[in-house]
């Protein structure tokens, strides 16, 4: 998370007035329930990246590679459509006992 | 330089849409409710005509309407609405948002009572209820001043150290039916005086792309809402250099309030919209009868002008506050701030409350001049709210 600013030295309205600033802030902080990836149940079908709302899906040579845990919120929708159920979702907090 | 004249005999809906007409705005969104319909009803037809190029929206409510202007406004255009009262309630919640989002949209608003019980004559319970919204509100007293201040207000409300939302308020149908003599501006100096809009943030300039109306939680919420009260103060700084110019070419001068017979009054009576020329006239009779009374006019309610209220009352020996509104359970709002402006004052004058005309009922004559009379004798009680013309 960026420094916060004072009232002077913010646009005012709320407006944002620059571009892509969304690159700068790790939203998915606020996730509840982790898609976890099968590589060797995936066959690279491809619907996670095409229905994935915040591109958190990884591709490299039109193949999954993988999660974006920093922007996922955990909608559970890549695991929902995969046809090979690649992908499972569970919950945050066996992370965190994990450690 | 004043300009030269057209002086017509038209209502205050008929002289604010001409007003609206010399501004010609980019987009006009709005919904038909009495006692507004008049102004919208006159400017369609200066669209209709091709007199002006403005993008005219009929939209299917007054959220709708609010919701297009704020649109248009965020994409940089000069954007205006009209309403009054269950309209401007339905509007709620973009008013706030206009406001909030830096939005300078001016939007005259033809004060009617709110329902219930349903009536569509005069009050200012409309008007109140946006009291905190973060609008200018501004009052005529006639129509001559709600086509000046539908002028001085666009060019307030788009200055680049206010940048807020205006609304023109004028008295349903008193002042928005009733005929009367009003002195118009060439057009020339009309767009002259306003000049090009030239917004901070435009979603249209694609040079410079900017995101309206993002999510604003803890974290810059309440910055952005201190933001709003230095664009309040800065009204203070603006406002007397915006009506100077516009003495200039009118020849008309205004201010936040109207002291009138002030000099030596012991008795001062503050009221906003119509009912001020009322007064006025009661003022000169008692003047007559060797009474030492006098006005005091509020044409800015919002940002609400305290020091110079203050500098106009300290030293009465009283102040009547007269309200076209109610605050049910705590004093009614004019009222309420008046006698907060007088906290720090040295000696505090005797002050009455009298709540009149609400629904449209008539405020007579008579009935100041029993304020008057009340004040004269000593005879109020601070905080007891009388009412005039009320049927006990």
């Amino acid at each position: 998370m960026a420094e916060l600013k004072g009232w002077r030295e913010i646009p005012i309205g709320g407006v944002i007035d620059k571009p892509a600033t969304a690159m700068a802030f790790k939203t998915g902080t606020w996730r509840v329930m982790r898609p976890t990836w099968n590589e060797d149940k995936c066959v690279h079908y491809m619907m996670c990246w095409l229905y994935c709302p915040d591109n958190s899906i990884i591709v490299k040579d039109e193949r999954m590679m993988g999660i974006d845990y920093e922007y996922c919120k955990g909608c559970g929708v890549c695991a929902s459509v995969c046809p090979t159920k690649a992908i499972s979702m569970e919950p945050e907090t066996k992370f965190v006992e994990e450690g | 330089m004043i300009a030269e004249k057209t002086r017509l005999a038209i209502t205050g809906a008929e002289a604010v849409a001409h007003a609206m007409r010399q501004i010609n705005p980019d987009v006009v969104a709005a919904y038909p409710i009495t006692p507004q319909t008049p102004i919208v009803e006159n400017f369609a037809k200066f669209v209709a005509d091709g007199i002006v190029d403005t993008e005219m929206i009929p939209v299917e409510s007054e959220h709708s309407a609010m919701s297009a202007v704020v649109g248009a406004a965020a994409a940089g255009a000069r954007a205006m609405t009209a309403t009054s009262a269950n309209g401007l309630a339905l509007m709620h919640e973009i008013v706030y948002i206009a406001a909030s989002t830096r939005l300078p949209i001016v939007m005259p608003v033809v004060n009617r009572a709110l329902s219930g019980p349903i009536n569509i004559h005069c009050d200012h319970s409309d008007t109140m209820a946006e009291r905190d919204s973060g609008w200018i509100q501004l009052f005529a007293e006639n129509a001559q001043e709600a086509y000046d201040l539908t002028i001085i207000a666009l060019k307030l409300a788009e200055h680049e150290s206010v940048l807020l939302p205006v609304m023109v308020n004028q008295d349903g149908f008193i002042i928005s039916h009733g005929v009367e003599p009003v002195e118009i501006l060439p057009d020339d100096v009309v767009r002259n005086f306003i000049g090009e809009k030239k917004p901070r943030y435009s979603l249209l300039d694609v040079e410079n792309p900017v995101t309206y109306g993002p999510l604003d939680l803890y974290d810059y919420y309440f910055e952005h809402k201190r933001q709003q009260v230095e664009a309040m103060e800065n009204v203070f700084e603006v406002f007397p250099k915006v009506v100077e110019e516009f003495a200039e070419i009118s020849g008309r001068k205004y201010n936040f309030i109207e002291p009138y017979r002030l000099e030596d009054a012991e008795h001062v009576m503050v009221a906003l919209g119509s009912t001020n020329g009322t007064i006025k006239d009661v003022v000169d009779e008692l003047r007559a009868e060797g009474k030492k009374v006098g006005l005091l006019k509020i044409w800015m309610y919002r940002p609400f002008p305290k020091a110079e209220i203050q500098r106009e009352l300290y030293g009465r020996k009283t102040v009547v506050v007269l309200d076209r509104s109610m605050s049910f359970g705590a004093e009614a709002p004019l009222y309420a701030e008046v006698k907060s402006a007088l906290y720090e004052a040295p000696a505090k004058p005797l002050m009455g409350s009298f709540i009149y005309g609400l629904g449209g009922r008539e405020i007579l004559p008579e009935h100041i001049r029993s304020a008057f009379e009340m004040a004269v004798a000593g005879e109020l009680v601070v905080d007891d709210q009388k009412y005039l013309g009320l049927r006990e």
